[in-house]
């Protein structure tokens, strides 16, 4: 067993922010409340969940983008914090961020080339010569050509940016990339060609990837383990067919009913969750899912249940499904 | 809510310090009021008693420390030429200048806002060129050459309207469109892009959808959201409501605060000076400040907060 | 089957749009022909550039001044494109209506929810004052928002965008149209807003009798909700089938690779088969299929002209050479004596 390459160990952030106005009270955000897993080197954890779950800021914590407020973050050992020191910036090195909109990650006035470029002049590696024919290199790998070295990104299709995009992060060779719903912002018919460039970079080197997304059909396509999250914490984790087939959690049994499927299989019991979720200032007592639970009771809003494995390793964060309480549908 | 205001008028206190204490040192530091005011070959015991009776041969910071003091009583000193206090000096010619200055404002609202709305909904026609083309044209020309050219042309040549003076409507006019077609050219062009962006807008469509007559999708729906920013550029106009007509008023010799600021700056009658300044930043600084309270208040999203979840 | 069906509540027949972008003019609808039932649901798919949005809005004649509409539209017999501009109107909201994409920016930002309802129950229902916001209230509660008396006077930024999607359904219903278009309307939506949203389209379809066209770039979402689809690529329809049928048997070439490109939830994980290239700009379209350069089914004959849209079996059409009417496109074999 390998020791993993990114350990996230009860990672908060919280903000203090006033409600109502100037002098309302005080409250707390808590964007991500105790959030733990850890990714092998080489592979894929998705993290799923819908807006407001924390995901995108998990993303940040764990690169050392926002400081923690809680909780540690280790890559290959050493700790990552963020500080903008000479450490931090070694650390860039070695993972790379991928966002959703390519037209908004490129700078409009560079060409592509240079800009695939930079990491290399950024961290001084290499000749110039050098820097050059390894961009060419990568441009091959995502599936490009020399001869769009010199375009700009306003001449390129959203696919193609996209490719620019990973050629760009993956010039450093990173062993880990961060990417934050990278497909969402591409036509359908595109997203595949992606998803599959995606595959083959990491077959071929080696990188190990955190996938965020909202779509839960492309996450359980890319990924080796997923984690659901909701209002900042880890509901569900698991092996994705069987997270995916038999969700244990009732928000993920909920998220995963929601999905409309193609191939019609409608036998498929449809969980409407009421209402919207609630805001993360006001996080509820005990487990944040149970306003909206239909099997909710009264331990549940004492206690915070922790994410447990159960006996075919998935782990869940749940009173009913590890049998502290009955599973028994609420009045 | 209050802290803010609080902060909001402790700047503008700084503010009117700052414009204050820059006037006093600029005007002491280009030239002498006593020279001046006294004929260059007066006398020089003459020139020393004038200088003494009026404080100027004191230390400047001591003079401007004596001017805070007296200010903060109400005294903003006497004006060197005639020695009467200088408020009020200052204060017998606002009437004058507004005057001028109000009917401008409301000349400047009513032909700007119309033409900016016009061109956008005539959007890239030519009737929309034509109006860019005039509201450039109005708004590049320095206001004492189009006031000279008026003049030259309704007072001089064809004799309809008086070219300078005071006392009558007729007098009036030519200042007053002088004033008022650049800050209307001005705010055509404004309104134009305000209307503009608020015709792209999703809601828009959605109304049109709803089955709404286009008359009330824009009286409705595109007037009210493109007032929002159109409002706070006519309230930082109200800023000029006393300190921009200097130009005009020269041209025209109309008695109003701007002519007096223009004479008392050449006779460095810094007192009259002083007051006329603090007079026009105070008048600036109320008028941000509306700005500030109003779109607090035409703007429903500042004025309140996301009461629902996320997501 | 007894009688006469009764007879489509909108008819399109060779509808083309084309944009005047003042350098040029460039077609967004090739030519689409459909007919819609009174009570059905047509699904639209399609992706960027598939002219999806655009014929729906000419439908709605809310294209503006620069497009340019050909072909007919027939709204329960009365002609679209030659009506004057008040005829319209009157028939917006009131035959027909539109919800959008994102619900939020669709709605007035400084105008409150109760306000805007109310106008639309004006509108249509020559309601006025307490009795039209009473009305307003009504409607809240019939697409299910709770609170509804504290929302009519909160505005649009302090509703979700799930809640501002209820409030644009809302106002849809307020002139009980025949027909409500809805344009990618859970899109911007997470998914379990999504599936609301549309459980509460189809609650309101079962209760009124109302037809639906549902565009989506989401193969799944159009399976559950129509019962019709249509396939669009490039300006065209490439193929139109009832919806079981095109899930299990789909036809055309591009309907296929959209499948294959699509990762599912249930079923074997398997790989992706992409789609090679991208979809071509309007203004330049490869001649004959526009399909045709990322087709893996490719022939010579498929750049030689534009496939028309054909029958392929019953209720089915799509427009493929290698497909519909492929026993038109072989040579009879006549028996020359």
């Amino acid at each position: 067993m390998t020791a993993p390459l990114l350990v996230a160990d009860a990672i908060e952030r919280h903000y203090e922010v006033r409600r109502d106005g100037l002098l309302g009270k005080r409250r707390s955000l808590r964007a991500v409340d105790g959030v733990s897993f850890a990714v092998p080197p080489g592979r894929t954890l998705g993290l799923v969940g819908e807006s407001g779950c924390g995901k995108s800021t998990t993303a940040k914590l764990v690169l050392g983008l926002v400081p923690l407020t809680g909780g540690t973050v280790r890559f290959d050992g050493q700790p990552v914090q963020a500080r903008h020191d000479a450490a931090w910036r070694r650390q860039r090195r070695d993972m790379q961020m991928v966002y959703q909109d390519p037209l908004g990650a490129l700078d409009r006035r560079l060409p592509v080339g240079r800009q695939i470029m930079e990491p290399l002049a950024i961290h001084r590696i290499g000749t110039p010569n050098g820097r050059r024919d390894k961009a060419m290199a990568l441009l091959e790998a995502v599936g490009l050509g020399a001869s769009h070295l010199g375009r700009y990104p306003h001449e390129l299709s959203g696919g193609q940016r996209q490719r620019i995009v990973l050629a760009r992060a993956m010039i450093l060779e990173p062993r880990l990339l961060v990417c934050d719903e990278p497909v969402s912002a591409l036509d359908v018919s595109i997203q595949a060609q992606v998803v599959n460039l995606l595959g083959d970079i990491q077959a071929r080197f080696g990188v190990a990837y955190l996938f965020i997304s909202h779509d839960l059909r492309i996450v359980r396509q890319v990924s080796h383990e997923v984690a659901v999250m909701y209002l900042g914490r880890i509901v569900e984790q698991g092996e994705p067919d069987r997270l995916f087939s038999q969700p244990e959690h009732p928000y993920t049994r909920a998220l995963v009913s929601a999905i409309p499927t193609a191939r019609g299989a409608k036998a498929r019991e449809r969980i409407l969750l009421q209402g919207d979720p609630p805001n993360p200032v006001d996080v509820p007592s005990g487990c944040a899912f149970r306003t909206r639970c239909a099997w909710a009771q009264p331990l549940c809003a004492e206690r915070r249940p922790e994410l447990r494995p159960l006996a075919d390793g998935t782990r869940v964060a749940c009173h009913m499904t590890h049998g502290d309480i009955a599973a028994r549908r609420a009045a | 809510m209050l802290r803010y205001l609080a902060t909001r008028l402790l700047r503008a206190l700084l503010t009117i310090l700052a414009v204050s204490t820059f006037a006093f040192a600029i005007l002491n530091l280009s030239g002498d009021p006593a020279l001046l005011i006294m004929s260059v070959d007066a006398p020089p015991e003459a020139i020393e008693a004038f200088r003494k009776s009026w404080g100027l041969d004191r230390p400047m910071w001591v003079q401007y420390l004596h001017f805070l003091d007296n200010a903060l009583h109400g005294d903003l000193g006497r004006s060197m030429r005639d020695g009467r206090d200088a408020f009020t000096v200052v204060w017998e010619r606002v009437p004058a200048t507004l005057a001028l200055t109000l009917p401008a404002f409301l000349l400047k609202i009513g032909i700007g806002v119309s033409a900016g709305i016009f061109a956008a909904l005539h959007r890239n026609a030519f009737a929309d060129r034509m109006t860019m083309t005039l509201s450039v044209a109005g708004y590049t020309m320095p206001s004492f050459v189009l006031g000279l050219v008026l003049a030259l042309v309704f007072a001089v040549n064809l004799g309809w309207l008086p070219s300078g003076g005071y006392g009558t409507v007729e007098h009036a006019i030519l200042p007053v469109i002088t004033l008022s077609l650049a800050g209307a050219a001005v705010l055509a062009r404004f309104t134009r892009s305000a209307m503009i962006e608020v015709l792209g807008q999703p809601y828009i469509r959605a109304a049109t959808a709803k089955g709404l007559p286009w008359r009330r999708v824009i009286t409705g729906h595109a007037l009210p959201n493109a007032a929002i920013p159109t409002v706070t550029v006519i309230g930082f106009m109200i800023g000029g409501l006393i300190a921009g007509a200097v130009v005009v008023e020269s041209v025209f010799s109309w008695p109003g605060v701007g002519r007096l600021l223009v004479v008392a700056v050449a006779n460095r009658d810094l007192a009259v000076v002083q007051s006329i300044l603090l007079l026009i930043a105070s008048c600036m600084v109320v008028a941000n400040l509306l700005v500030d309270l109003t779109y607090g208040w035409i703007d429903p999203r500042v004025r309140t907060h996301r009461a629902a979840g996320a997501g | 089957m007894f009688g006469l069906a009764p007879p489509p509540i909108l008819e399109i027949a060779g509808l083309t749009v084309d944009f005047d972008t003042g350098k040029r003019i460039v077609r967004a609808v090739h030519g689409v022909d459909l007919k819609l039932g009174r009570g059905e649901a047509l699904g639209l798919v399609g992706e960027s550039g598939s002219g999806k949005s655009v014929t729906w809005m000419a439908v709605m004649r809310l294209l503006g001044p620069r497009a340019r509409i050909g072909g007919e539209i027939l709204l329960d017999g009365a002609s679209i494109p030659d009506m004057p501009e008040p005829a319209v109107e009157k028939l917006r909201g009131r035959r027909m209506a539109m919800i959008f994409q994102d619900a939020t920016s669709a709605l007035n930002p400084v105008h409150r929810i109760g306000s805007q309802l109310a106008e639309a129950v004006r509108l249509h229902r020559g309601l006025s004052g307490a009795s039209a916001r009473v009305e307003a209230r009504r409607l809240l509660d019939r697409v299910r928002i709770a609170n509804a008396q504290q929302r009519l006077d909160e505005y649009p930024h302090q509703l979700s965008g799930g809640m501002n999607q209820r409030v644009m359904i809302a106002m849809a219903l307020a002139g009980a149209p025949d027909l409500l278009i809805a344009d990618e309307p859970t899109t911007a939506l997470d998914a379990t807003i999504q599936a609301q949203i549309l459980d509460l389209l189809r609650e309101i379809r079962r209760d009124s009798g109302m037809a639906m066209v549902l565009i989506s770039h989401d193969l799944g979402v159009v399976a559950e909700n129509c019962d019709r689809i249509a396939v669009m690529y490039a300006g065209r329809i490439v193929e139109e089938a009832p919806s079981d049928a095109l899930f299990e048997d789909p036809r055309h070439p591009y309907t296929r690779g959209l499948m294959a490109a699509l990762p599912d939830l249930d079923g074997p994980r398997r790989a992706l088969v992409a789609i090679p290239g991208t979809v071509p700009e309007p203004w330049s379209l490869p001649p004959g299929c526009s399909f045709a350069p990322r087709c893996p089914d490719a022939v010579p004959a498929c750049a030689a002209g534009v496939p028309p849209l054909l029958a392929s079996g019953s209720r089915r059409r799509a427009a493929c050479i290698r497909v519909a009417g492929a026993d038109v496109a072989a040579p009879t074999r006549e028996l020359v004596w």
